[in-house]
């Protein structure tokens, strides 16, 4: 017997996975640098 | 190669080569996922679940592209110590972790409506679970030899030999039955049908410029905190050799060049 899946719904999980996992590994990234050069600058000019 | 050994010459050419990377990279990858999800038609025997071959392969790419990554910088390091290429093995660990996170996640989620279940422990996934622990023992053993002050060559050593994962990943669905297809694409040749290649091959491109740009901004980060720390501590040192010296500002010099 052939279980009926909705295959739309196995894309969106998926989909909402893998991008919601970049934008979060992205935002991370930009933040790191930004603070990390932020401070740098900070302790070059005390 | 080692024309970039300087960070003040690599950090010029990050400056615009990251934003490049980056915003190329989403541009790319947006409309390929765009095109994969709304232009292709359903496969004959996937049906529509074959759109999760958009970011799925991309990302497994990624991930094992990553440890060859850090395989080829970890060998810079060890034979030619360029400065940037411990760096550079650094900035790849979490972006490749994340991909290859990605790639399991959304492989498990194709695997239940294809076959039946979300997860088998044949060649091809527990091979690329086993990257995935590589990956993270890998950022254990870079923050540990960081914090404690041990030699970067341990985990250099350690990325070289994980390489050893990448073939075993790559050859897995010959070497061993599976429930994962056999290679779709090999050189000059593709099972695949061009409808299904070609937004394949643009999400790919995009993919891996979003993560050019994404470990640029780690070797920035990277750079910036090492930077950071090193200012911090000759200023102590600065601090410290007028009071053990008692000669003024020089008496800071001979510290530095002992220490």
């Amino acid at each position: 017997m052939r279980e009926a899946l909705e295959h739309w719904d196995f894309v969106i999980a998926a989909y909402a996975i893998g991008l919601g996992g970049l934008a979060m590994l992205t935002g991370w990234s930009w933040r790191t640098m930004r603070r990390a050069e932020t401070r740098r600058e900070e302790i070059r000019r005390r | 190669m080692h024309i970039y050994a300087n960070p003040k010459r690599f950090l010029g050419i990050a400056k615009w080569l990251m934003p490049l990377l980056f915003w190329s990279g989403l541009v790319l990858s947006a409309g390929a996922i765009a095109w994969g999800l709304f232009m292709v038609p359903p496969d004959r025997l996937m049906g529509d679940s074959v759109r999760i071959l958009f970011i799925h392969v991309p990302a497994a790419w990624l991930g094992m592209g990553g440890w060859a990554g850090i395989a080829i910088s970890s060998a810079m390091l060890l034979i030619w110590k360029h400065p940037l290429a411990g760096i550079a093995a650094r900035a790849i660990a979490v972006p490749g972790m994340v991909f290859t996170a990605i790639c399991l996640a959304t492989g498990s989620v194709w695997g239940r409506p294809t076959w039946g279940t979300w997860w088998v422990w044949d060649g091809r996934l527990t091979s690329m679970l086993v990257l995935l622990f590589l990956y993270a023992g890998y950022i254990a053993l870079v923050q540990a030899t960081s914090r404690e002050g041990g030699s970067a060559k341990i985990a250099a050593i350690f990325g070289l030999v994980g390489a050893v994962n990448i073939p075993i990943i790559n050859r897995s669905v010959v070497w061993w039955n599976s429930l994962h297809q056999p290679p779709s694409i090999t050189m000059g040749t593709s099972a695949i049908d061009p409808v299904f290649l070609t937004p394949l091959l643009v999400a790919v491109a995009g993919f891996s410029l979003l993560f050019g740009g994404i470990v640029l901004m780690r070797m920035r980060a990277i750079i910036a905190e090492a930077q950071v720390e090193a200012r911090l501590k000759r200023r102590a040192l600065d601090e410290d050799a007028p009071r053990g010296g008692g000669a003024g500002a020089g008496a800071g010099e001979p510290a530095m060049g002992g220490a």
